[in-house]
């Protein structure tokens, strides 16, 4: 391999000396020729280049279009309900900027070649007009007034308060790694505090359930019910899902590109997020047509080292397998203390409690 | 008291009693090591920073091929890698923790080491006393200790590269607590303090110069030389002196708020935070405020390295189109109106903090109105061109290039700006190729165009022109083959900053797109190599020149001698009588500024 290194630096080197050489013998040839002239032979070459850099250029983009769309999201869609405002904003911004792209390079490239310096040519004096200049100021502010428009209008409508009924789930980061915690049937999160986190004791998130002298917490019952998992966050397709973000250590951010959203989790500031998920998650493997296809929860805020496989799944069910699934979940509060785990009723009953509830909440 | 210094020096220039400061030039020795190395000359100091910010461009630039070798090639195996960098390449494949390391530094040496002191440092020092006709800075004592302090930022910077820890690696914006805190990663363990060290030590080199060019512009300016017959390069860098006199304090403000949050038990940053199997004690600071203090410098910092580039590219395409720059008042007026919104954008960057969305709301209009002032730059630089002359020095070309990428890259800010879009592209690839393109690719051909403009009248030699050609053609079409097809990664939603991707179903297939990206990468890498060895083979063996005005340009400095001492024109500075943009009026190629109003003149 070493040997393989050298020849590879030996090559380099050998072109660089070659079209040094070469470099230097244009300059020789220049100025035998006659600096003029070489100057106009120059200039004549370029004029050309930049054109056909033009015209390959539009093609390049054409073509880059043609290869790649079709691995970016927009072509299988977007998998919330809001997310179809947000891929039909992009697509007229798109066509906005892209009008004016192949507007503004075309003539760039286009003047270049046209108005390339020949000999004898009078140039035009045109130090300015204000007609002109006034028409490419308030027109670009037209187009950009619309796209402000837009964009208000829905930046208002995702940001506003979810709706009522929309599912609650909590959702905290660490390096590297999501919790996510379901209120259970009181539908209500019990209250944290950070420094009663304790991992060996599946108390991960802090959750207050036995009063504390030292820091004068008392314990919140809101917590005994609540659901804490690690795995797979569970979402019900057609349901609005409000997730509550926080994060126990640095910023993470919560990135779930299927749905167009993302939000950051900050110690110490919690944040929100609110998406209707659109197709389950067994519809998605079909409408991708990847039987392994998942949506994915991916940290897009550098969080450390392992911030590449900071990972979490979401699994959009509709709600009766919603229902099984919650049904089956223990509350944290009983997985740390098995001791407090209501002797008579066998588990089969408590399931069927908070799945009755949960049908009623909705 | 420095402003009253000034205007005692400016006095002395501008009254013709200004031959005694001739005298008192001529008379003191220099010695290899007044000249040099502690030079007080701009014109030294400016070849300082470039080739300061030159040696930091090839580290940074090595930096982004070694981590491009590992985004295209992960399954690859580099033994030189392992001899190269150690423990950081065990086995040849760079480590997740190198892979960071080389990110961070990526970033902050290209950002702040080579476009903002290799760049406006370089130009603001050579053009700023050439083209406004001063003898030298304001103060050129401060301007010499301007480039040591960045000088010694450059070394501790370099030096927290060999700590055991590693230099730091959260990324150029070094957000808390992951900045804060050693236990969250090894690369804010002393690897962050070097770098707190260097960047205090840089703001201070950044402050240093910018008072220095903001007191030249206004103070030193020639006889006739009033604020509207300025070069445009003069106007852009005024700015961004501005800009940067603004805003690094409010950086440094924050530094110094998370040295003491790392340090001395505060909580500026840090609230309830659990790590390492502990709860820290630190409660009610707020990781956001870091935000706010970061990117009420970092937003304008964008504008302080692409504004001199601005001012450059006019400057270029107006002499090299021989027609004169169409609209000079709405560049300057745009220039101003983009240094204003420059201040008022910050929180763009922070749309997915949780940010107040109604406060959001403001930003967002603030931001897509700045495409309002650079449209108009835009469709002026173009109207330059038309019914022009147009030569295609590789000054011109990458003045060309400029355009070009500003407008690619600046179009798809309007989808980053626009809150709503940025929530789905934030922290994507798009971003990368946003930035890269507009800020980074396309600075970098600002000073591409600068240094083959103004070589001659720094070392009064040529650089060779083929190889010019040759570095512009493959840089340009190496850049939009890079960055271009990022885009589409980015609506992908393939996030920045990611090691390797195979673990993940919705961003591993794109594998010999990263291949083909690092490769042509590595070419353009190699190809600024070749600039390199033009530019200093050139410094000795370059054609000389042989006449005091090569471009056939109107401005000051060509008035200068082919090369000029300390004091810049030998025997009185030069009086000016007109703007800088007289190509091609009433049938003359040119008319330099010096040349009186003639009777029958045409207005304009």
């Amino acid at each position: 391999m070493s040997t393989e290194i050298y020849l590879i630096i030996a090559a380099a080197l050998l072109v660089f000396i070659v079209i040094f050489q070469i470099s230097k013998a244009s300059e020789y040839v220049s100025i035998l020729k006659g600096e003029e002239k070489a100057k106009l032979q120059n200039n004549r070459i370029n004029g050309f280049l930049l054109l056909g850099f033009m015209i390959l250029g539009f093609i390049g983009v054409w073509y880059c279009n043609k290869v790649l769309y079709k691995t970016t999201l927009f072509a299988q869609g977007p998998a919330s309900v809001e997310g179809e405002t947000y891929d039909q904003m992009f697509m007229w911004t798109t066509a906005v900027t892209g009008l004016v792209f192949v507007i503004t390079q075309f003539f760039l490239f286009f003047f270049a070649w046209k108005y390339q310096a020949k000999e004898g040519k009078k140039v035009f004096f045109f130090p300015h007009n204000n007609k002109l200049e006034l028409i490419w100021t308030v027109i670009p502010a037209i187009f950009l007034t619309g796209l402000v428009v837009f964009g208000l209008k829905f930046w208002f409508r995702i940001t506003a308060d979810a709706p009522k009924d929309a599912l609650k789930v909590e959702i905290i980061g660490k390096q590297f790694g999501w919790t996510m915690r379901y209120a259970g049937k009181d539908k209500q999160f019990g209250k944290t505090y950070f420094k009663v986190i304790d991992d060996a004791k599946s108390n991960s998130l802090g959750q207050i359930w036995s009063d504390n002298e030292t820091f004068k917490l008392k314990a919140d019952p809101a917590n005994y019910d609540d659901i804490v998992t690690t795995s797979t966050m569970y979402l019900v397709k057609g349901r609005p899902a409000q997730l509550i973000i926080g994060s126990r250590d640095v910023i993470h951010d919560v990135g779930l590109v299927h749905f167009r959203m993302k939000m950051d989790a900050v110690p110490g500031i919690p944040t929100t997020i609110w998406f209707t998920p659109k197709y389950t998650t067994k519809e998605m493997k079909e409408r991708t047509g990847n039987p392994d296809f998942v949506f994915e929860i991916s940290c897009d805020q550098m969080c450390g080292n392992g911030h590449y496989s900071m990972k979490g799944t979401i699994e959009v069910v509709t709600q009766e397998e919603f229902d099984v699934w919650i049904a089956k979940q223990k509350p944290n509060y009983l997985v740390a203390n098995p001791d407090k785990e209501p002797k008579a009723p066998t588990a089969d009953t408590i399931s069927n409690k908070i799945a009755a509830v949960t049908v009623k909440s909705n | 008291m420095s402003i009253e210094t000034t205007h005692l020096q400016s006095g002395t220039i501008t009254v013709p009693s200004e031959t005694h400061n001739e005298v008192h030039h001529a008379h003191h020795e220099e010695t290899f090591l007044t000249k040099y190395v502690f030079s007080q000359d701009h014109k030294t100091i400016a070849k300082q920073f470039l080739i300061t910010g030159m040696f930091w461009a090839v580290v940074g630039g090595l930096f982004s091929v070694i981590f491009r070798l590992q985004l295209g090639f992960p399954e690859a195996r580099f033994p030189w890698m392992e001899s190269l960098l150690g423990e950081w390449a065990r086995g040849g494949q760079l480590q997740p923790e190198a892979y960071y390391a080389l990110v961070t530094m990526h970033g902050t040496v290209l950002v702040f080491f080579v476009l903002t002191a290799g760049l406006s440092g370089t130009f603001s020092n050579l053009l700023i006393p050439l083209q406004v006709g001063a003898r030298d800075m304001a103060s050129p004592f401060l301007n010499m200790l301007s480039y040591w302090f960045f000088f010694i930022a450059s070394i501790v910077m370099l030096s927290s590269l060999f700590v055991q820890t590693g230099p730091f690696s959260g990324g150029w914006t070094a957000y808390p607590p992951l900045s804060a805190l050693g236990e969250a990663s090894p690369g804010s363990k002393v690897g962050m303090d070097l770098w707190l060290v260097s960047m205090a030590l840089f703001v201070v080199s950044a402050l240093l110069g910018g008072l220095n060019y903001i007191a030249t512009v206004l103070n030193m300016r020639t006889k006739g030389m009033s604020m509207t017959r300025l070069p445009l390069t003069i106007w852009a860098f005024f700015f961004t002196a501005v800009l940067g006199v603004l805003s690094f304090p409010v950086l440094f403000s924050g530094f110094i708020l998370l040295i003491f949050d790392r340090h001395f038990g505060t909580s500026f940053y840090l609230s309830d935070i659990y790590i390492n199997g502990q709860a820290l004690p630190n409660e009610g600071g707020s990781a956001i405020l870091y935000q706010h203090l970061f990117w009420f410098l970092g937003h304008p910092e964008v504008y302080i390295i692409l504004l001199p580039a601005m001012g450059m590219v006019s400057e270029i395409l107006s002499v090299n189109s021989r027609k004169p720059i169409f609209g000079y008042m709405a560049m300057v007026g745009s220039l101003f109106a983009i240094a204003i919104l420059a201040f008022l954008v910050w929180a763009h960057h922070m749309f997915v903090t949780g940010l107040n969305p109604f406060l959001g709301a403001f930003f967002v209009l603030l931001t897509l109105l700045i495409a309002v002032p650079s449209a108009i730059k835009v469709f002026n630089w173009i109207t330059t061109l038309w019914r022009g002359n147009v030569r295609f020095t590789p000054a011109m070309l990458f003045a060309m290039g400029f355009v070009s990428l500003f407008i690619s890259g600046g179009l798809t800010g309007i989808f980053l700006g626009n809150s709503a879009l940025d929530i789905h592209l934030h922290d994507t690839y798009f971003v990368v190729a946003h930035f890269h393109i507009v800020m980074g690719v396309a600075s970098m051909f600002g000073m591409f165009a600068g240094i083959y403009h103004w070589y001659p009248k720094m070392y009064s030699r040529y650089l060779n022109n083929t190889l010019g050609y040759i570095h512009f053609w493959v840089t340009i079409v190496g850049a939009y083959l890079i960055f271009w097809p990022m885009h589409y990664t980015g609506l992908a939603g393939v996030p920045r900053r990611y090691y390797d991707f195979s673990i993940w179903e919705s961003f591993k297939n794109f594998g010999s797109l990263n291949q083909f990206i690092s490769i042509v990468s590595i070419i353009v890498f190699l190809t600024q190599l070749l600039f390199l060895f033009n530019f200093f083979y050139s410094i000795w063996k370059g054609r000389k020149v042989t006449t005091e005005n090569p471009w056939g340009a109107n401005t000051l400095e060509w008035t200068t001698p082919i090369t000029p001492g300390h004091g810049n024109w030998v025997g009185e500075i030069p009086e000016v009588h007109r703007w800088p943009y007289d190509y091609g009026k009433d049938g003359k190629d040119f008319i330099t500024q010096t040349t009186p109003v003639g009777a029958d003149e045409s207005k304009h």
